[in-house]
């Protein structure tokens, strides 16, 4: 599969999603469970990608300059710093612990 | 069409043009990633034309980033999957839209743009606030994104840069307003738990499609749930000053 191929399946595939809202019976998505469900994806997929995005290099778990990083931004949330600022701080951070102190 | 009051679309029409400035800084973030994952600058550009939901698209780059083209099927059901609570949008939207543009609607139902518009009182205002925060968004996402993919072409070695813990962050950020509640939190440590645990046996962006089985598990039962949980799927920035958090 080639990046475009990759690119125009998704795509399609995440605007089809969208589609697919206004296209079904109303009644369909208001059963309790299929809510809960979608709401609990989301939280989950999030979660996970927080964690891999973390940790993982290819299949292995590390830990280097991505660990405090993450700590900073959580403490950022916490404090209701807005979205771009807590991103560009994670940056600076992972970015100046490898430039001083040689982590990974 | 119910006469509303001109105050209530004016305040929609600003609201909307708010968020959509503010998501539009996030779109540098996005840009910048995917070019750091190995897209082109035209690649990058057509996600967020064609694709235009930021958990997705974040998702769809953070998998190839990990695990290359090799990874593609795992990248596509991440992305699907994030994608999906689009779809309940819509079929909230739908009744309160009441256009015969359902593609245009459908392509900006987004967190942004569902948030904003029920946020407004019903009618006019509502309609108003949807597609002017669509818009808005639309707009504001895809030109950054733009100057995003265009920056990180400059930087080279994105990890010199941090844009690795940055995609972390990111996706801290998109989680952070929905984390309310025991049951959200539970599921939010489960998942992360066992995303960690499965990445050394599994290939790069499964380990993220294995996670989901813990909201589906979780959501079928309805452990840890609060007495009066509101179970229907409100957009997370609802409550909130809508855009303060999250991309689109």
């Amino acid at each position: 599969m080639t990046s475009w191929q990759l690119i125009l399946a998704a795509s399609i595939a995440c605007l089809a999603l969208k589609v697919f809202g206004y296209a079904i019976p109303a009644h369909w998505l208001e059963r309790p469970t299929t809510g809960r469900v979608a709401n609990l994806l989301t939280v989950a997929l999030l979660a996970a990608l927080v964690a891999v995005q973390t940790l993982g290099s290819g299949q292995h778990l590390v830990v280097d300059a991505r660990v405090p990083a993450i700590l900073v931004s959580a403490s950022l949330y916490a404090l209701r710093v807005p979205f771009i600022v807590v991103v560009i701080a994670a940056a600076v951070v992972a970015a100046l612990l490898r430039l001083w102190f040689g982590l990974a | 069409m119910n006469s509303a009051r001109p105050s209530a679309v004016s305040a929609a029409v600003r609201q909307g043009i708010a968020v959509g400035i503010a998501t539009a800084a996030y779109g540098v973030s996005f840009g910048a990633l995917a070019v750091g994952a190995g897209l082109d600058v035209w690649q990058t550009c057509v996600l967020s034309l064609l694709m235009f939901t930021g958990g997705s698209q974040f998702a769809l780059v953070g998998v190839l980033a990990s695990g290359g083209l090799a990874s593609a099927p795992a990248a596509i059901a991440s992305a699907a999957l994030l994608g999906s609570r689009n779809a309940v949008y819509g079929m909230r939207m739908k009744p309160e839209l009441r256009t015969r543009w359902t593609l245009g609607a459908a392509w900006l139902t987004i967190d942004e743009s569902t948030a904003v518009a029920l946020a407004q009182p019903p009618g006019r205002a509502r309609r108003v606030g949807f597609w002017v925060t669509g818009l808005a968004v639309f707009v504001g996402w895809n030109a950054t994104t733009l100057v995003g993919a265009l920056v990180g072409n400059l930087l080279g070695d994105t990890r010199a840069y941090g844009l690795d813990a940055a995609a972390a962050a990111a996706f801290l950020g998109l989680l952070w307003p929905r984390l309310r509640g025991r049951q959200a939190v539970a599921v939010g440590v489960g998942a992360a738990v066992l995303a960690a645990a499965t990445t050394p046996a599994l290939m790069p962006g499964v380990p993220v499609i294995v996670a989901a089985l813990v909201a589906v598990l979780v959501g079928v039962f309805n452990w840890w749930e609060r007495p009066a949980a509101a179970v229907r799927e409100t957009p997370p920035a609802a409550s909130a000053p809508p855009g303060s958090d999250g991309a689109p």
